[in-house]
């Protein structure tokens, strides 16, 4: 993300005099021309084929690959591990902010470095480390096998696997920021004799919100669209423990091509709307802070 | 308590840090001990077994290579679209803007399979690519633009920030001074952002080495040819055989350290040289 200020030079200099002389020259269309044909190859052909895919048959062969069992088995799993997921990744990020924001301690920089580590391993490793744990050969396999309880190849399994792919979102869009709001307000209300709970509720809060909810929509979006870690730990059995990403690889390898994409479909609309969001909420912290 | 930190008057400190570790613990730290206590019970001749076995380095070569390749061509051309999008206005720059951030919101099964059908033989581009002997999908060649696809945000983000602060004084005094746009290219605006270039490049090769869900549609995934590492251990799970899956695992592991501090040693070089300034 950009400052304010970067944007403010950086339309500054768009619109200064006698630059427009030396940059509208041919230089200026090879670059334009470059960017959009490399997004047009790259990002927009994609998009657009999920759409023509999925609509290649009509619109009532479209509707049709929702109607399917399998299909609202599969939507209504994704829904069921974003919500407990993301609530959960929350409360983490809050406490983990709160925590590294609030308070100077030792070891603070090794923390930081061990939330964000989850984003720089493979999303197949982080399947892979909840198979050794809880599969069948794995550490707890035997004792988890006694009692009858399954989490690889079951539901507990793929949420677990997809709060370890989102654990950094939330915590890292809030520590950055509370850092950079400072300490000032939280101490006036306790020493003012408001509980840790009101400060946080009534002060804390409210200066963060759109951080927070920036930090929800991202998580929220990883939750939902999860492949190679919830691959790993699903087992792929139908209408049980297949997301929607899931589902889409099973029909595209039935070549049902218009089923595939029109799953497809819904999950870009969830990115659409992600990116929207996204941009909404940047758009507000930046006048926030203008 | 009080001894490891700094005294607040703020609250809920052991709180929130106890509840941070544990989860962290929980989540995070316990299982990948896990990967690493089992690659420790795996028979060391097994172990280099695996690791050494034709199939694996196939796949470390195609890993690593493909994702060279895809940070390289992110960087050139994540600078190219930065570049575009700082400096000039036409219409339509904002939604373009807006838009690099899709690969990070697009799930990884939707970009994979959407590529694979653009590129296809019969697909939009690979039917203009096909005459000239070019075959992208189910090649090497869909890999990398697979990890280029999903490298770009990283190398447009880093640099537009660098770009815009580029100090519009210095460029104009240099011009005023006769120095060509090429040399203000190569004195000004590269040196100040070449920490954000080096940056952008490790972080989207660093995604690269272990994406999956957008490779393994447009790959092919044939033996030897077309898998990357992070395959290979689905196929080794598939099998049942955890200690090949966890050996490869652990490498991948190690890989990703040795990532991180990549990033982290960039990183610092980047502060260094804002602080000396450029040159």
């Amino acid at each position: 993300m950009m400052t304010a200020a970067a944007h403010a030079m950086a339309d500054e200099r768009r619109s200064r005099p006698g630059r427009a002389t030396i940059t509208s020259s041919l230089g200026r269309w090879v670059c334009i021309a470059l960017t959009l044909g490399f997004l047009a190859a790259l990002l927009l052909a994609p998009l657009a084929i999920v759409v023509t895919t999925a609509l290649g048959k009509g619109i009532g062969a479209y509707l049709e690959s929702f109607s399917d069992s399998d299909a609202g088995a599969a939507i209504r799993l994704t829904l069921l591990t974003a919500a407990i997921v993301v609530p959960v990744n929350t409360v983490f990020g809050i406490a983990a902010a709160w925590a590294i924001a609030k308070f100077e301690f030792h070891g603070k920089s090794l923390l930081i470095t061990l939330i964000d580590l989850p984003f720089a391993v493979s999303p197949v490793i982080a399947g892979l480390v909840y198979v050794l744990l809880f599969g069948m050969q794995g550490w707890f396999g035997h004792w988890l096998q006694d009692r009858d309880i399954s989490i690889i190849f079951a539901v507990p399994g793929i949420v677990l696997a997809t709060l370890f792919v989102t654990f950094p979102y939330i915590a890292r869009e809030l520590i950055p920021l509370m850092q950079q709001l400072g300490n000032d307000e939280e101490e006036a209300a306790i020493t003012l004799g408001a509980s840790g709970w009101m400060t946080f509720v009534r002060v804390t809060v409210p200066k963060v919100r759109w951080g927070l909810l920036y930090g929800i929509i991202l998580c929220n979006a990883r939750a939902m669209g999860e492949f190679g870690a919830v691959s790993v730990v699903s087992g792929h059995i139908r209408g049980l423990t297949t997301t929607m990403p899931l589902h889409i690889e099973i029909l595209y390898n039935e070549y049902n091509f218009v089923g595939a994409f029109a799953v497809a479909s819904l999950l870009m609309l969830l990115a659409v709307v992600t990116l929207i969001a996204k941009n909404v909420i940047e758009w507000r912290m930046n006048k926030g802070r203008g | 308590m009080s001894s490891f930190r700094q005294p607040s008057v703020l609250p809920g400190f052991g709180l929130t840090l106890g509840f941070t570790t544990f989860f962290l613990g929980a989540i995070v730290l316990l299982p990948l001990a896990a990967l690493v206590l089992k690659t420790a019970t795996i028979d060391w001749n097994h172990f280099v077994q695996v690791l050494l076995d034709k199939r694996s380095v196939a796949s470390y070569r195609l890993s690593l290579g493909a994702s060279l390749l895809a940070g390289c061509i992110n960087t050139v051309f994540g600078f190219i679209i930065a570049w575009t999008l700082v400096r000039y206005e036409f219409p339509g720059r904002k939604l373009i803007d807006a838009l690099i951030d899709m690969p990070f919101a697009l799930p990884t099964a939707v970009s994979g399979i959407a590529l694979t059908a653009v590129f296809a033989k019969n697909g939009w581009i690979g039917r203009y690519l096909e005459p000239f002997g070019i075959q992208v999908a189910y090649t090497w060649v869909g890999v990398v633009v697979a990890l280029t696809l999903i490298g770009l945000p990283f190398v447009v983000r880093s640099v537009q920030p660098a770009l815009a602060e580029v100090q519009a004084d210095l460029e104009d005094a240099a011009e005023t001074l006769g120095a060509s746009r090429r040399q203000v290219m190569r004195h000004i605006i590269l040196p100040t952002v070449a920490p954000a270039l080096a940056t952008g490049f490790t972080l989207a090769f660093a995604r690269a080495l272990g994406e999956y869900g957008s490779v393994i549609f447009i790959a092919g995934n044939l033996p030897m040819k077309t898998e990357i590492t992070p395959l290979l251990i689905v196929i080794k799970l598939e099998q049942f055989d955890y200690a090949g899956a966890a050996a490869l695992g652990f490498i991948m592991l190690l890989g990703s350290f040795i990532m991180l501090l990549a990033i982290n040693l960039v990183q610092a070089w980047g502060r260094r040289r804002m602080v000396a300034g450029p040159g």
